[in-house]
């Protein structure tokens, strides 16, 4: 092609780059496998060892537990708050939608570190204590903003056309929702669902400012790197990031055969 | 994925809205409130806590009501450097990303269009850093840098490194670990503006005989540009705030402390929440000013 920037130029470009995004990955899962003496810096020997057992380190599987608990209350909860604040985003005309939207969008501008401490000095001066409820109350707040993003996309696609048949058959509001509006606005919410769950297991920032003495699987990486992680910590890394790529895998084949028998 | 949906703007195509403030209302209430509690009072929480006094009782961690407006000097005259230091930091990564981003989104979204498998698989690529854990990443690149690891032995067999001289510590580690955490936030927005660029602008610019060069500038990169403001901008504001590749436990020395590492220590170490709380006061406050300033400059007010 004309315009292109000398042919090689640009794959190479994206080639080292992307070798680039994935050596750390390389790197945390590489040392998941090292025999470590005093700290998992240098590599040593290659073992089994560390994914054999992994919960030797009481503390790392249940900050791992924790963390997995933690983003499936709260991605329950910010999943249907958000859902319905994008279904009256997207369907119904109401004063106050500008001031809604800039409300919604904060969340996302606002650095962590200052969400974090902004609710932390809250449940200083209201004389809460802090601990594993919290950390959902936190991570409720940011990731709600976010599902509405995600939902909102869908039910912008949606044909009312498809209510308003229901509706002529009779069905009422509470029927249509659940047999028609619900079932086709799902794969969107299934995606902000999983998006808030991630973002919610991944959160450091805000979850160190509210968490009080509880520990979670990134809090205890962080406390943890002061005198070296433990390799434990690599197989959990590792052994998460290979079930998120494998979802991904099969929601993306999934998407991709549905394209094909759309089209034949 | 939000930061795909956020790049597009306004392009959704328009529904017919209906008319009832009643229903809107019920669904809209719990979550508003939710936020209204959760995230805007905490703002006025942050403010009152900034005014706060040293308590009488001399005791450590506790401080009265009052409207000791002195703190925010103080704030500024111990910790200016740090100040300084975030938002230098933060250009220059959200800088460095966009030189790496943008060729990613351009190939994959230009030149791999007509192939969706490796759409797909380069996709799935600039995602994967999303599912291993933020930290043990920047611990990668600890690891990475460490004095006895291969990339550094190389880098100082290259004579790029003096006697004695590590790279923790330096601003060029903490800058490379600001710049490798954010690439993904940089990429999919720019992506889904070249997604829809259409070719056929730039076959005509090419066929008026523009040379590449002004091709690009001309027609694909000013038509990319939401993508790439909202790119710069899902990558500078969280980087201002992040004091984990700046920590010297991860990345950083003793010379890289960013604001996020002084409101720490002084919320968690000293407790020292007045200071703590006048510091993220500022740092939002200076984030609301630049990002409305960037905002008009380029001509996107609609894209908020």
């Amino acid at each position: 092609m004309k315009f292109s920037l000398g042919k090689y130029l640009l794959p190479t470009y994206v080639a080292l780059a992307f070798i680039f995004t994935l050596i750390p990955i390389a790197y945390t899962f590489v040392f998941s496998f090292n025999k470590v003496e005093k700290s998992n810096i240098v590599w040593k020997e290659f073992t089994f060892d560390n994914w054999l057992n992994m919960c030797d380190q009481p503390v790392v599987c249940e900050a791992f537990g924790n963390s997995v608990a933690i983003a499936i209350i709260s991605t329950l909860i910010s999943t249907a708050l958000g859902t319905a604040i994008a279904i009256a985003l997207g369907r119904y005309k109401f004063k106050g939608r500008a001031a809604t939207n800039l409300l919604l969008f904060l969340p996302m501008a606002t650095p962590e570190v200052v969400m974090g401490a902004g609710l932390a000095a809250q449940f200083l001066n209201v004389g809460i204590s802090k601990g594993f409820w919290t950390i959902v109350v936190a991570h409720v707040m940011f990731t709600l903003s976010f599902v509405v993003v995600t939902v909102k996309a869908r039910v912008a696609t949606l044909d009312p056309r498809l209510e308003e048949a229901g509706r002529d058959l009779y069905a009422n509001a509470r029927q249509v929702f659940w047999r028609i509006t619900f079932p086709l606005l799902l794969p969107g919410i299934m995606a902000a669902a999983m998006l808030s769950f991630a973002l919610s297991f991944d959160d450091f920032i805000i979850t160190q400012f509210n968490s009080g003495p509880e520990t979670t699987f990134p809090k205890f990486v962080y406390t943890a790197a002061a005198r070296g992680i433990p390799p434990e910590a690599n197989v959990i890394g590792s052994l998460v990031f290979i079930i998120a790529i494998a979802i991904v895998m099969v929601v993306q084949v999934r998407a991709s055969l549905r394209a094909k028998k759309l089209r034949s | 994925m939000a930061f795909v949906a956020l790049g597009q703007g306004s392009s959704a195509k328009k529904t017919e809205l209906t008319n009832s403030s009643r229903v809107a209302f019920i669904l809209l209430a719990p979550g508003m409130i939710y936020l209204g509690l959760f995230f805007l009072t905490p703002f006025v929480s942050l403010v009152i806590t900034s005014l706060k006094t040293a308590s009488m009782t001399g005791e450590i961690g506790m401080y009265d009501y009052a409207v000791q407006i002195s703190n925010y000097a103080y704030a500024v005259d111990q910790y200016l450097p740090q100040i300084l230091r975030s938002f230098a930091y933060a250009l220059v990564a959200t800088l460095m990303a966009l030189l790496i981003s943008y060729p990613i989104a351009y190939f994959i979204g230009v030149k791999a269009r007509n192939k969706p498998l490796l759409q797909a698989l380069l996709l799935t690529l600039v995602i994967a850093p999303f599912f291993i854990s933020f930290l043990l990443r920047t611990f990668a690149w600890k690891q990475i840098f460490s004095n006895e690891s291969p990339v550094t032995q190389f880098i100082s067999s290259l004579g790029l490194l003096a006697e004695g001289q590590y790279i923790i510590g330096t601003d060029f580690a903490v800058i490379a670990g600001l710049t490798y955490n954010f690439i993904p936030f940089m990429t999919l927005p720019i992506y889904t503006s070249l997604e829809r660029l259409d070719i056929r602008l730039v076959e005509a610019g090419a066929d008026l005989y523009a040379n590449p060069a002004k091709t690009f500038w001309k027609i694909t990169f000013p038509l990319s540009l939401p993508g790439v403001i909202s790119g710069t901008l899902l990558t500078f504001i969280p980087i201002s705030g992040d004091y984990v590749s700046a920590s010297r436990d991860f990345l950083g020395g003793s010379d890289t402390a960013m604001i996020g590492n002084v409101v720490e220590a002084n919320f968690f170490r000293i407790q020292d929440y007045p200071t703590a709380s006048a510091l993220s006061v500022m740092l939002m406050a200076a984030i609301v000013i630049l990002v409305s300033m960037y905002v008009r400059k380029s001509g996107t007010e609609d894209l908020l």
